[in-house]
Formats: C-alpha cells, structure tokens, sequence
C-alpha cells in the first residue's frame, strides 16, 4: 500500500531523513514511527503527503508515484492519503465553521453531489463520535478534543486509503487522548483503515500498530513486530527509549544512556550515530555505520545486536 | 515549611483556582497533577507571586517559614523570589536571558543576592556540577544549549542561590523522553542530597509518581485528592483519579493489536 | 497545558465602557460625517461652496448671518468648511481603497507564494517605500494637473506598498499554518486558498492600520492643498482654504481658524477610531465575566 524506498530528505546542512525504507500493507493495518527530536518521524510524515520534497528516493501509495504524478495522477495521489497533525488549535481555519471546512474537502474531490453534501457532513461527524450539527460551530467553540475529530473527519471525507497520523494526541489531555485512540482504533476496524502513527509515545504506538520502526538521527534502528520490540528492544536505543517511559510506579524510568553532548543533526557523529550514547559501544561502531540486518525476527542496524539481545 | 490555605484565584470574576489547604516540607516533593484548566500552573504561579502580574487577583494565605507572602511589596518579593523560591518553566527559555552568558546570569543572581564575585563563580561551578554539567558550559549562551541541558541549566541556578523551594511547572514535558529521564535522575540526586523541597507540576501522572512523595490531583481549580503517591495510585478515592489512572496509556498491554 | 500572559481586563458590561476610545472617535466621526451628508440642506448658502462671488461682504467677521465669516471674495465659510467635509471624507477613502485593492492582493502573493513572487513584488514595493509619501505625492501631483482626484490617485500611489508589507507579513505567517496545509494536501485550489483561508486571516492587521492612517491621509491631502498642488479653487477642500487664509490670519483670524479645527477635529477622530480598533482587537484583552 505505502512503499517508501530509500528516502533520504535534506534541509541545508541537516539530513533529517537518510535512507530510509518502510512499507505499510493494505488496511486495517498500522505501522508507528517512533523516535525523539530529530529523528526525522516527521518529515518521513510531510514527505509521504507532499507537503515536503524528498532529496533522493520514492515513495508510492498503491502503486503510484508521489513526486512524478501528475495531474488526474496527483489527484488520485491527494486522494488516497491523508494527514492529521498535531496540534488542536491551529489544524482548523478559525474563520470557518467546521461543517465548512469538511463540505470543502468533499468538494476539492467531488466525493458527493450538491444535494448530499450537509448529509455526508454530517455523517462524517458523527462517525468520530461528534454530533451532525456541530456543523454549524467555530473551532473556538470546541474543545481540543473535539478539534480533533473533526480534524480526523475531514482526512476521512476523501475516503483516504492511507492516513498519516503525526503525533495526533501529544496536544491533548491524558483522558481526551484516550478517547480519541479509541475513535482511531474503531476507525480502523469500519473502514479498513491502513496509517502511519507517528508519535514519540511509545504505548500508544503499541496500541494502535503491529509494526513499528524506530528511528534515530534520520535512520532506522529497528524494525519489526511492535510486540517483539517493545517487549525484548534489540537496538540500545530502542532499549533506553524504553526504559525512559515514565511508569505508573513509584520508581523512576532509569536513564540508559551515556552522558554526551546531544547530537548535531547538521554533523552526526560518525560511525554508528548513536555510538556516543550507547553503553554498549565499541571501536568498531565509531568508524563503521552499521546496516539494517535481520536479528531475532526484526530488522536492526547494530553491531552489537547479539550482546545486546542477551543482555536483556 | 510552605502552607497555603484557601488560595483563590480569579481573573475577573471567574475562579480559576481554589485550594484549601497545601503544605510542603524540607526535602519533600509534592506533584501537583492536572489537566488543562485544573489551575494547577496558576497555583503554582499564585504561590510564587507571579500572579498578579498576570491580571490576577489572589487571596488566601501563603506561608513560607511563617512569613506571609501574598501581599508582599515588589521590593520585598524580590528578595523571597530567586533566594527562597526559584521556579523553573516548561520552556527553559523563559528562565534564561537570551543576550547573556549563562555564566553572567548566574554572577548576577548570585550577587543580587549577596555573594562576592569570586564566591558566586564557586557556587555557580558547584551547582553546575550537581546537574551534572561541565561549568565550562557557563561560557555559553542559552541557544547554544539544548533543550535538556538549558533546563539543566535552570536547575542549577536554583541551586546556586540556595532556593528552599523549587517549583517547577511541566519542566520535562517540552524534552524527548530519554532526556526527561535524565533530568529526573539529576531532580532525584539533589532531592536526597540537598534535600531541596520541591513543588512539581505536570499533567504526566507516571512522571510524578516516579519522583514525588506525595500527589495531590487537581480538577476545575480544586485539589481532589492528595496523599502519598503509592496510596493514590493502588487506592485511588476520587472518581476523577481512577479517570485519570485508566486513561494512562500503558505498555505491554495483552489486547493490543502489536501484541 | 493552560496558556498564561499579561492580560488587560477590561469591565463586562457595556460596549461603551469597554471601548471608550472606539465609541468616542465613532461619535465625533458620525457628526462630521452627517454635516457632510447634510451640507446641501444645513449649508446657508450652497452657491457659495462654488464660483458665487459677494464682493460686497468680503472677509466679514463672524455674524449670526455668517457664523464662519466670509472668505475673500465674500463666500460664506461655513458652507464652505461644511462642504470641505464632503471631499475630505470622500477623499479618505477613496485613498483607502484603491490602496487596499492595489497592496492587499500583492502583498498576499507574495507572502503566500514566497520565493520569486516575493522578491519580484517587494522590489517594486522598496522603490515606492524609498520616497517619502509627502514628497511622492507632491511629484505626482505636480505631473498630473493639480485637482482633488489627481491628488487622491497621487497619496494612493504612495500609500498601497505600506498595506502590502503588512499583509505579506501576515500572509507569510498564515501560509506555514497547518490548516493551510491541510488544504494543500486535500488539494483545494491555490486560488480559493488565498481568498477563501490566507486573505480573512491576515486582513486584520491591516483593517487596523487602515483605521489609523484615515487621519494620516487626511492630512496629507490638506497639505497638499495647503501647497497649491491638490484642490483648486473654487473646490472648498480645507487645505486649499486655510492657504488661502494664511496670509490673513494676523487680521481676520476666521478666514483660517475653522477649516484648520475642521482638520483638527476630523484627524482626531480618525485617531481615535484607529486607537480603538488597535484596542478592540488586542488578543490580550480579557474580558471579565
């Protein structure tokens, strides 16, 4: 459904996606990107929608091309995949009603005559879970929540195939993201739903995605079945990131990281990337960048994935 | 050490905060946990004479030490704020003056109140080093720093004028999550070792059970409940607790579809 | 997360106490503005907001007759001044128009479009913005022949690069906003992005500034006048006749005096408008409830 090949995104100096391949199959289906600032999550997002360039690379979405569509091509492209940001407040124009900003979607793609359109609107509401004549408000007379859905709403009115979620909770309160994740998950199962979370909170990730990638500094550390990797990380990162969640304990997330001068996205360290921080490193890994290889299962690029593996 | 009692908040006429009662001691840590609109950042910010400021209007009582401090004079307040009370900000921008070194704001502060300039480097060196920071990064400005190490940086100022409280609101939540971990461990040292009370507010309930003894849990400007943080999170009483509790996402759960 | 600031809380009830400001400039406005409806059935002697001649009452002194007195050749002032308000209302925004349908739309292109579109508008915009409006004005009037509408298209052509600056600022801004993205990947069209989403959301800036430079072009058109290079006579333009009574003025003081306070009358109010509109769209107002 989605193939990303070998996508590589730069910004001036910065890098912000190096290589970088991952595939989401036809829905339902969920694959999460994982990381933490400047990991390039983001811009793998951006550039699966168009709102970003690629540098070398491709990216398709049933079969066609991203960045060679053209015309009734990249209609059908802008048709079949979708975006829903992060923050609440800014994803609606504040000078639409909501009902509008949906019935404008509808019309860019022409889903459904003039006559249904106030009908499809508010199906479509109430499919996430708001009310058919919420239609009618401003987004300042929602709540962060309820922005969201309609944000959701929106992406769905073309009748996407792929959904880009990038960090769709991180601006909401603990009890409305619950919610919401649930509205996702629901989602999924009525319509078959293929997306790609992204998001740096790793159990919700967990919730919604049966495969994740992580990544660090543009490329990917591991690969696989989120079970797997969230339950026995191979990758050191993956296993600090893990080990930094803050639980529902009385103990504190114990750091896994070496203490180093946080990375310069415009010059990383050579080598592995993360080598400055891994407890685990060697010489080898300061000189050679590791591969994407298959361990235990999943896909990894450490050199030291069998010691790491064992020492969990 | 700190009570507050019947500290209420309100801009214009709407109330925004109503607390009965909240103390903290030497070497505690108190959570302050709540959602959006819960009051707790402008308890927080009522507490450290801040709200005024802000086109608030505040009454009740806030006793640090036994000195009232509502109601302070700026001149006075100057001089609780900074030596008695520091506070740390969820962007630590909004600590660090953007056109000094960090090393000049530290001499500064440090001689505001008091010091002599051979002694403020010693202290600013010294509390530097409790955070786990080269006091070498004292030459540099704040966007030099990142995120991590400015909020760091902000810690350490705090330990430099010898606050005996520190509130700090959302401190972790703009940092990646590895990061946090390690501020946490840096909070978790100087707690044991400096026995430095601490007022910690956030949203993030696993944040706050992991580092503080006692919660107490905010709802519509109001405290619901408080307690030690083991009892809260086993027994919770309040109904809006247990909400809070089971909407925490959790790892490693059995129906999810990655498993 | 609870967004805190300095806020000015400002009382609940009453549009008129929470906008003083606003509501006075409306008021002073409104009465200027009904004179100026009204000049043709309250003027004394409309003829003489003309050609008419009275050589037999040449600059006489206030009267219950001629509460303005009389200018010199004899024509009543107050129906003069009173007409005056008719041009300079008109003249204001007249101004204010073609400069908005000039420099708004340039300015959204090329904030929202960036890149060359920019660079290319805002050079163009650079070269008006290097002349000081004033001196621009007087040279483009002195090219055209001195009249009132020469000189209105001669202070538009000065004015429309400020509103363009503005709205490409704003626009810029707007541009980066994800609901304007969102419209690029539904794949709404460029065109009704900017009208329907870039253009309500970065005209407020300048509906303000607007509001603020009324009194600005007011003045300018009088000193215009006031040089010989706008209205003519017989045209009752109040530039025009305070530099016909400059010379006067040690003896009869009249002749200058109240077209002068017309300006100043007018001007304020403007200010005050544009005052409180600035206040009455401050984000960091908080209403007390």
């Amino acid at each position: 459904m989605l193939e990303v090949r070998d996508l590589v995104v730069r910004y001036g100096p910065v890098v912000a996606v190096d290589g970088v391949s991952l595939s989401v199959p036809e829905g339902p289906a969920g694959l999460g990107l994982v990381g933490e600032s400047g990991s390039g999550k983001t811009t793998i997002g951006r550039t699966v929608v168009r709102l970003t360039a690629p540098t070398a690379g491709e990216v398709t979405v049933g079969g066609v091309d991203a960045f060679r569509a053209r015309r009734a091509a990249l209609k059908a492209y802008r048709k079949s995949v979708q975006i829903v940001f992060q923050d609440p407040d800014s994803t609606l124009d504040p000078r639409m009603r909501v009902g509008a900003a949906i019935t404008e979607a509808l019309r860019a793609h022409a889903i459904v005559d003039r006559a249904h359109l106030a009908i499809r609107v508010g199906e479509l509401l109430t499919s996430v879970g708001l009310q058919a004549d919420h239609a009618d408000r401003f987004p300042h007379q929602l709540s962060g929540g309820q922005r969201q859905r309609v944000a959701i709403a929106r992406a769905l009115a073309v009748e996407p195939r792929l959904l880009v979620l990038d960090e769709p909770t991180s601006a909401l309160d603990v009890t409305v993201q619950a919610r919401v994740l649930q509205l996702i998950s629901r989602l999924r199962e009525e319509r078959s739903l293929a997306y790609l979370l992204i998001s740096h909170n790793l159990a919700i990730v967990e919730q919604l995605c049966e495969q994740v990638a992580v990544l660090y500094l543009g490329k990917v550390v591991e690969h696989g079945r989120t079970t797997k990797v969230m339950t026995r990380p191979v990758h050191p990162y993956t296993r600090a990131l893990r080990a930094a969640v803050p639980e529902l304990s009385e103990t504190l997330p114990r750091p896994q990281t070496r203490r180093a001068d946080p990375p310069d996205p415009a010059e990383p360290p050579p080598g592995c990337r993360f080598h400055p921080r891994c407890p685990l490193a060697i010489d080898r890994c300061r000189r050679e960048e590791p591969v994407l290889r298959e361990v235990d299962g999943r896909l990894t690029a450490c050199h030291r994935a069998e010691d790491s593996l064992a020492a969990e | 050490m700190l009570e507050v009692r019947n500290l209420g908040v309100w801009f214009g006429e709407r109330q925004v905060v109503a607390v009965d009662a909240l103390d903290l001691d030497r070497g505690q840590m108190l959570g302050i946990v709540g959602e959006t609109g819960s009051g707790k950042s402008m308890t927080a910010y009522a507490i450290a004479g801040l709200a005024p400021g802000m086109g608030a209007r505040v009454e009740g009582s806030v006793k640090l030490e036994g000195r009232e401090l509502l109601g302070l004079s700026d001149h006075e307040l100057r001089d609780v704020r900074g030596r008695q009370i520091a506070m740390i900000f969820q962007a630590p921008i909004s600590s660090l003056n953007p056109v000094f070194r960090v090393g000049d704001m530290f001499l500064r502060a440090l001689r505001l109140h008091g010091a002599s300039k051979p002694r403020a480097r010693e202290r600013a060196a010294a509390a530097m080093r409790s955070v786990a920071l080269s006091p070498d990064l004292l030459r540099r400005y704040p966007h030099q720093l990142s995120g991590g190490q400015a909020q760091r940086v902000a810690i350490a100022l705090a330990v430099a004028l010898r606050a005996e409280v520190l509130i700090a609101d959302e401190p972790t939540s703009a940092l990646d999550v590895t990061v946090q971990a390690e501020i946490l461990e840096v909070l978790q040292k100087l707690r044991s070792e400096e026995s430095l009370a601490a007022l910690f507010i956030s949203h993030d309930l696993a944040v706050v059970s992991g580092i503080c003894d006692t919660v107490a849990i905010m709802h519509d400007g109001k405290i619901v409940e408080r307690g030690p943080v083991g009892r809260t999170l086993r027994h919770p009483e309040h109904p809006y607790t247990r909400e809070l509790l089971a909407a925490v996402p959790r790892l490693n759960r059995p129906e999810a579809p990655g498993a | 997360m609870t967004a805190v600031g300095i806020g000015r809380v400002v009382p609940r009830r009453g549009f008129a106490r929470r906008n003083p400001t606003l509501v006075a400039g409306v008021v002073l406005l409104g009465l200027i503005v009904l004179v100026a409806l009204m000049a043709p059935w309250l003027a004394p002697d409309p003829a003489d907001a003309g050609t008419a001649t009275h050589p037999f009452r040449v600059l006489a002194g206030p009267s219950s007759a001629h509460p303005f007195g009389t200018d010199l050749v004899g024509r009543d002032l107050l129906t003069r001044v009173m007409y005056g308000a008719r041009i300079s209302l008109r003249l204001v925004v007249e101004v204010l128009v073609i400069a908005g349908l000039v420099g708004i739309p340039l300015g959204l292109a090329a904030g929202y479009f960036g890149g060359h579109v920019d660079q290319v508008i805002m050079r163009i915009t650079d070269v008006f913005l290097a002349f000081p409006a004033l001196l621009l004005s007087l040279a483009i009037a002195f090219v055209l022949t001195p009249s009132v509408t020469n000189m209105t298209i001669a202070i538009a052509v000065t004015w429309w690069p400020w509103y363009t600056r503005l709205v490409r600022g704003e626009a810029a801004s707007v541009a980066t906003r994800p609901y304007i993205e969102s419209c690029r990947t539904l794949g709404v069209s460029p065109i009704r992005i900017l009208l329907r989403h870039v253009l309500p959301n970065s005209i407020t800036p300048v509906l303000v500034q607007m509001s603020m430079d009324a009194g600005g072009i007011l003045l300018t058109a009088a000193s215009i006048s006031f040089l010989g290079l706008g209205a003519q006579d017989p045209t009752p333009e109040w530039g025009l006749i305070v530099s016909q009574g400059a010379q006067y003025f040690s003896t009869q003081w009249w002749f200058v005096t109240f077209a002068g306070l017309a300006i100043l009358f007018t001007a304020i109010a403007f200010n005050l408008i544009g005052d409180g509109v600035r206040e009455l769209l401050d984000p960091r107002r908080v209403i007390s409830r």
